[in-house]
Parts: C-alpha cells; structure tokens; sequence
C-alpha cells in the first residue's frame, strides 16, 4: 500500500517509516505541512498518517480540512499529542478517519492506518463473512463453522464480526474495545483478552484449526496458522 | 476621566436630575404664569365677541355706551378700552390715544400703555371695523407681568440648586460606587500579590452587591480548587512517577551494562518498554483526571439512559471475574433514566468494578446495583475484599494513595480519583463504606436541577 507520512518530529518519521516500510508498504514522507498538503492533494495515497501541530504555517487539521474541501476520501490517521477528549473530537470532526495519540506503540499504529486503508476497499454492504471454514451471517445472526452451529452471545457475535471483518489483520486490544463495546477509555485489566478467550472456547477449541491468533506485542488476528 | 465608572454613573445621576427639575418648572410655569396667560385671552375674546354683538345691534352709539359700561362696571380696574374713528382719533375707551406699535389686526401685543396717569403693562387685541373705526381691547397684565418676574426668578434659582445637588448627588453616587467597589479590588488585588485566602467581605444586606460578591467567592473558592488539583498533580509527576521512571532508567542502564545476550538486551528493552507504557497509562489517568475537574466535559452532557451502558459494564466484568473464580451479580432496573456524561459514568462505574473484581478473594460475589433514588440514580458496587480500613477511607479517593492491602495489587491509585472526579463534575458524591466484609462504593448521580433561570 501506498501511504504517505506527515510527520515533522525526525526520530519518530524516521520509526514509522521504517517500519511501515518493513512492513512492506510504499512510504512516502514530508516533514512540513506545506509539502505534506502539496502531496496529499497531488499524488494518490491508500492512507495518510498526519501529525497536527507542523511547522511550515500548514497544521494537520488545515491540511485535513482543505483535503476534504477538494473531496478527497483518502483515509487519514491523526497522529497527535494532544490527547483531550476535545481535541480528539476536533480531530475526528475535521474529517480524520482514526485518532492516535502520541506516545504511540508501532504495533497499533499498524493495525490502525491497515484497517483504514482496506476499509475503503469494501465494495457494497455485506451479508455474509467468511474466512476459511467459519461462515458468520450478518442477516440471521447465525454463526457456523465447518457446517456445524456455533451459539454466540450478541457481543460475542460482534467481536467475532469484528474480527473476520478485519480477517487477515492485526486488530489491537483498543481497537476492539472501540470497535466492539464504543469504549473510548483504558478499563485497566485486560477485559479483552478475557472475552477473545471466551470466543476461542466456542469457535476454535471444538475444531483443529485454530482461527484467532493472538500477536505477540500487538493485538489478534483472525485467519488459519499455516506452516 | 470619563473612563471611571464612578464619574459616568455619576454624570448620568446629574443630568437625570438637571431633566427632571426642568421637566418639573415647566409644567410649572405653563400651569401657572401659562394658565394666566390663557386666561386672559379668553377674557379678551369673549369680550370681543360680546362688542362685536352690540356694533351689529346698535352701531356706533351702541358700541360706545356699552364701552363706557364696561368700563364703569369693570371692579377689577384692569380693562383697557379703545375705540378710534379712521384717523385713529379716539371715540371712546380709557386710554389716551392709539399706541404706535399696534400695526397689524388679529395680533397679540404686550406693551406699556397710561392710563389715568398709572404707568402699566397690558395685553391687547386690534380690530378693525367697519367704517374705518378701530377697536383695541386688552387686559391691564402689570400684576401678572410681577408674578412671572417673580416666578422667572424662583426657577432660575431653582436651577442653581438643582445644579448645586446634581453635584453633591454625583459625588455621593460616585463615593459610594467606589467604597463598594473597593471591597472588590482589595480583594482581588490581595489575590494578585499572592494571598489567595482572601474573600470579598459580605454586607450581610443580601442586596446586588452581595450577590456580586459571592458569586466572585465561588468563583475563588473553584480556581482555588482546581490550582490544589494542579499543585496535585505536579507533585505527583515529581513524586509518584519517579518510582516507575527510576525503574525503566535502571532497567536499561543494567542491560546496557550487563546484558550478556543479544536475547537479555532485547527482554530487557521490552521490559523498559512496557515500563515506560506504564508510566504513560498514569499520565493518560492523571491528564484525564485533571481535564474532568476542570469541568470542561460538561458539554458532553445528556440526558440518558444508563440501564444498557451499566449492563454492557456488567457483561464486560463478569467475564473477567468469572475468569477469577467471583461472581458478579447485578441488579439493573428496565429504564435507569439519569443526566450526565455516558462515557465518563461507564468509565467511573468500570473503575469501581475492576477494583472490586480484583479485590475479591476466590468465590467471592461481586455486586453491581443501580436504583433510581430521590435525587437522581444511585449506583453500588461492592465485594467481598480486604475492604480500606476506616482510617484510610477518608483520603482512598486521593491520587496515588494506595492503602496497604492494595501495595501487592497492580494499579497507579489513580481508579478511586477519577470516579471521584467523575462524581464531583456531575454534582454528585462517591461514598465509601465498610461492607463487613468488603468495600462498599456508592456513586450517586443527581438528577439534574430544573432550569429554573432560563
């Protein structure tokens, strides 16, 4: 995937694309808001992660808003250390897709700026997901695996959504905890991992092939462990 | 100069008074030297119109005799006659002859005329009649000239002491406007050289200014809160945070110095890592923390209701303390309709729940309770734990304070202040009690206050 960088912070541009890199994306950086607007608007991206304060008299939110101005849906990632609820909701209001605040672990900013990437790839509402031999219907709100039914509770029938949604990505322990229960706070334990273990108990442990991965550092993944 | 309050306040108090005095001589003055005036219009007309009655009856002779019986009738000797034949000689009337300045007919004139050898003022009215004759007839005005000399003068003097007390009057409004004000301004200049226990003093007379000063008092008594909640903070930073950053630093310093393996240095790093997390978790807790105090979430504020979002927290935690062997019971009304932040409150009662999940001993019972109560929505959440011994249960709701038997537990001490904070922005309170055994913890939400004041 092609993303572009916005990023004035050297050691931190340098981290990210580095590892989007690793990770096997095209990276492209600018570490001004000028030449970062100029880019976003001229060249066409899969995602942008965008740092708000910049030097160059071109903030994030400006270069969000004139990108949104001139109709351009290009997934965008806020990247910022300002980390008030306010400014979270300003951030999201200006048309950013994501908030992350800084610090930041690379793991999540991954997981985040992949999942907004593949997101406007989706063509049309779906009835029906299926990853391997595990089928989730959206309209029944049935759930099967391997032709056998699964009995889910409604949240975890949302979690197990979640994931096949995202099948094939890193999906991190917040981004469950915003995507599944709207919850936009640190609930201390790991509430998480308890319900994805519950969720194992009923989709993986009956059958041979276990289909939530957990990635170490990281988060969850949904798809088959191949050799 | 005309910056000050006082001044404005006062120059406005004078001119008020400067109008309403002039306002008040001039309705004086029409309702009498005015009054007069008119009077004797009228008198003169009628007069007219009576003569003229006696020219068309009788002519000339007519009007002759029935000039010389006015004349000899008139008690008040203040009529003033005059008949003249074209060459303005006189025919009839008591005066001398024809005064210069009476020119034009249907004109009022006041001008000095002699009669019987008195010099006097008198108003008059010039006819012309048929035949070339003149008649003017008039009202001797001397006595009334005095009375508005008179009046003149009284008004114009009254002007000078309106004048004299708009300015006593403007000094006093200005005088008192100050001491008042003055209270304020000592106040807040004490304030600003460094003593922030002063308040504005109360008169105790309940009035305006009153109101003005306690409404300042609150104001202080809030900054004065929220300055404690920084000064809090910033000795946190410096106190609490040192244990887990000297940690992370030592951490690193020790695999630097002596990591054996490319393996221990990583762990070690990864360790640090997570440290580090760690340290800006409590950041995250004490920054959120200070940005509830300072009230700046109230925007966020519904009405709604909390009986789903309190069984999500419940579905959320039952599965973790079912994990630890405790059971989480709640108890949730249908419709819990209550006014407040959602995110704030479920995170406050998520708080409560994760300290009493992870206070609970094995097979224990954690309870989740949510009531309508007579002031709004009560919610308890209870175990089985060690509980915080009543000398502790004072200062548990302090950041960073971690009783005794929670030194072994994970956690910053920060759970406890938030959910207070959390209370305290919705104007409600956080009570802790002696469960025997266990902590109870009530969060009492009020319903909000009618908007009695528009």
């Amino acid at each position: 995937m092609r993303i572009l960088v916005v990023e004035d912070d050297k050691d931190v541009a340098g981290f990210v694309v580095r590892g989007l890199r690793e990770a096997g994306h095209v990276v492209e950086h600018a570490d001004n808001g000028r030449d970062g607007l100029f880019m976003a608007a001229s060249e066409s991206f899969d995602a942008v992660i965008l740092d708000r304060m910049l030097p160059g008299g071109i903030d994030g939110l400006k270069i969000l808003e004139t990108l949104r101005g001139q109709k351009n849906s290009v997934p965008v990632l806020i990247l910022s250390a300002l980390a008030e609820v306010d400014e979270r909701v300003k951030g999201l209001k200006a048309g950013g897709d994501d908030y992350l605040t800084k610090p930041f672990a690379f793991a999540e900013l991954l997981a985040r700026v992949e999942a907004l990437a593949r997101r406007g790839k989706t063509e049309g509402p779906v009835t029906k997901l299926v990853v391997e031999d595990l089928e989730l219907d959206l309209l029944s709100r049935q759930v099967k695996r391997a032709g056998q039914k699964i009995d889910l509770q409604p949240r975890e029938f949302r979690l197990l959504e979640y994931l096949m949604r995202h099948a094939g990505q890193v999906v991190t322990r917040t981004m469950l905890l915003e995507g599944v229960w709207d919850y936009h706070f640190d609930p201390q334990t790991n509430v998480i991992d308890v319900h994805v273990s519950r969720l194992r108990q009923k989709v993986d442990k009956p059958f041979p092939v276990p289909l939530i991965q957990t990635v170490r550092n990281a988060g969850y993944m949904l798809r088959a462990e191949r050799a | 100069m005309f910056r000050s309050a006082g001044v404005r306040f006062a120059v406005v108090y004078a001119l008020l008074l400067a109008a309403s005095a002039a306002a008040l001589a001039l309705f004086l003055w029409w309702s009498t030297a005015g009054l007069l005036d008119r009077q004797t219009e009228t008198a003169i007309r009628a007069d007219a119109q009576g003569l003229s009655e006696r020219w068309e009856e009788g002519g000339l002779p007519a009007l002759v005799l029935t000039i010389d019986e006015r004349l000899s009738g008139n008690v008040d000797d203040d009529a003033v006659y005059l008949l003249t034949n074209a060459r303005m000689q006189r025919v009839a009337g008591n005066l001398a002859g024809w005064p210069s300045i009476v020119r034009e007919p249907d004109t009022w004139y006041e001008l000095p005329v002699q009669r019987a050898g008195i010099l006097s003022l008198a108003l008059v009215w010039r006819y012309d009649l048929p035949g070339g004759y003149h008649l003017l007839i008039g009202r001797d005005v001397q006595v009334r000239a005095q009375l508005r000399r008179l009046l003149t003068d009284a008004l114009l003097w009254a002007l000078v002491i309106v004048a004299a007390m708009a300015v006593a009057g403007a000094l006093i409004v200005r005088s008192l406007l100050r001491r008042t004000l003055a209270n304020v301004s000592t106040t807040a200049n004490a304030i600003a050289a460094g003593d922030f226990a002063q308040r504005v003093k109360l008169s105790g007379r309940g009035d305006e200014f009153d109101q003005l000063a306690e409404v300042i008092n609150d104001m202080l008594d809030r900054i004065g809160r929220l300055m404690d909640g920084v000064k809090q903070v910033s000795n946190a930073i410096a106190h609490d945070l040192r244990t887990p950053i000297t940690r992370a630093r030592a951490r690193l310093e020790e695999a630097s110095l002596r990591a054996s393996s490319p393996e221990a240095l990583r762990a070690a790093i990864d360790r640090a890592t997570a440290d580090l997390d760690g340290i800006v978790a409590v950041f995250q807790a004490l920054m959120r923390i200070s940005e509830i105090e300072a009230g700046s979430r109230r925007s966020a504020f519904a009405t709604l209701d909390l009986a789903p979002p309190l069984a999500d927290l419940a579905e959320l935690y039952g599965a973790v303390a079912e994990e630890k062997g405790v059971t989480l019971s709640a108890d949730i009304p249908e419709r819990l309709p209550a006014h407040g932040d959602r995110e704030l409150i479920q995170q406050a009662v998520a708080n409560l729940l994760d300290n009493a999940v992870k206070f609970s001993p094995p097979g224990g019972t954690v309870r989740l309770q949510a009531r309508p109560a007579a002031a709004g929505v009560e919610v308890l959440v209870a175990d089985q734990g060690a509980g915080i011994p009543p000398e502790d249960l004072k200062r548990a709701t302090e950041r960073f304070f971690r009783g005794e038997s929670a030194r072994s537990t994970p956690g910053a001490g920060l759970g406890l202040a938030l959910v207070q904070a959390v209370a305290q922005l919705h104007g409600g309170t956080l009570r802790l009690e002696d469960a025997a055994p266990g902590l109870a913890a009530t969060l009492s939400l009020p319903a909000p206050e009618e908007p009695a004041h528009g």
